[in-house]
């Protein structure tokens, strides 16, 4: 399984030094509408689990994430 | 045109009964990996157990007004198939009631399962369509959504939800190569209209130019060919299947 981090790098294709806990969608071109919907595809595959639109509407920033991953009993 | 659709994995809503449960054993005779869904797991096993195609079938029983049960039913379909080629919304409940006698309760529970649900339903199957690169999402709406009927105020503002739902969801997603259609039966003999009286059964017979009600197995060839190659060129669509009727 990869780490949060990964997951964030590989999806928005940024590095993934610059996965933040502060980094914030659409705060960077990369982390549009359409890489959101490929991040939340690919945290799905990673952690095995599925999101629904409450989630993916309140992922808001990597914090976010972090938080509605806990939910589903995942520690990233 | 005959629809094969063998390697293809499918989900039908309400798919134990009526108008569902022929579309389940008509995408299954076309050679599609069917996940049929309903509020009962006996039920569900029952029509499995009973069906010649029942090595096609899978059992996925869930409530489609309940909003965790839909998530879990995905992800159990997304972990069992790994994909999804084609959905078809067919559960829906349909109770009488003129506008000064429908309650609240029955409002909730006419949109929570005919028009919540299947957008419910819709969300998720675009996100794994949407991996696949494609797919066939099939609503089924009704004649009274389209030009209404008397006692059937919150039964139509669904339907007719559904209708504004396809449309709009097939212009959103068509890039992603998933249609979306409607299907929009008339007066079809199932348990749903099995408590309408002889008189006004003969009325409404009068009224289609075909000179009868439908059978799930009018419906369910449209929808077939709908979820199939032949209808690549078709979205956003409301077709009805009604015999000609005028309401």
């Amino acid at each position: 399984m990869k780490s949060l981090a990964e997951v964030f790098a590989e999806s928005l294709m940024i590095d993934a030094a610059s996965v933040v806990d502060s980094l914030a969608y659409q705060s960077i071109k990369e982390w549009d509408s359409v890489a959101h919907m490929v991040l939340v595809t690919a945290l799905e595959d990673n952690f095995d689990i599925m999101l629904d639109a409450d989630d993916i509407v309140a992922m808001s920033s990597v914090a976010k994430v972090r938080a509605i991953l806990a939910k589903y009993d995942i520690t990233a | 045109m005959a629809s094969d659709l063998s390697g293809r994995v499918a989900l039908v809503t309400g798919g134990t009964r009526g108008i569902g449960r022929a579309i389940v054993l008509a995408l299954a005779g076309a050679g599609a990996t069917v996940f049929v869904g309903g509020r009962s797991a006996e039920a569900v096993e029952a029509m499995i157990a009973g069906s010649a195609v029942a090595d096609r079938l899978h059992p996925l029983p869930f409530d489609v007004a309940d909003p965790a049960a839909v998530k879990a039913a995905f992800m159990a379909l997304q972990k069992q198939a790994g994909r999804l080629d084609i959905l078809v919304n067919s559960a829906g409940v349909l109770k009488d009631a003129v506008i000064e006698m429908t309650s609240t309760g029955l409002m909730a529970e006419t949109l929570a399962t005919n028009l919540t649900g299947t957008l419910t339903c819709c969300q998720y199957a675009v996100r794994l369509m949407g991996r696949a690169g494609g797919g066939s999402i099939i609503n089924l709406t009704s004649i009274i959504g389209r030009v209404g009927y008397p006692g059937h105020t919150a039964y139509g503002a669904a339907k007719a939800g559904v209708i504004g739902l396809t449309i709009s969801l097939a212009r959103e997603v068509g890039g992603r190569g998933i249609r979306v259609n409607a299907v929009a039966p008339g007066t079809i003999e199932t348990d749903m209209t099995a408590g309408i009286p002889d008189d006004k059964r003969a009325a409404l017979v009068e009224r289609i130019a075909l000179g009868r009600t439908g059978q799930p197995e009018d419906v369910a060839p449209l929808v077939l060919f709908l979820a199939g190659d032949g209808a690549r060129y078709i979205s956003g669509q409301v077709i009805g299947v009604d015999g000609a009727m005028a309401m």
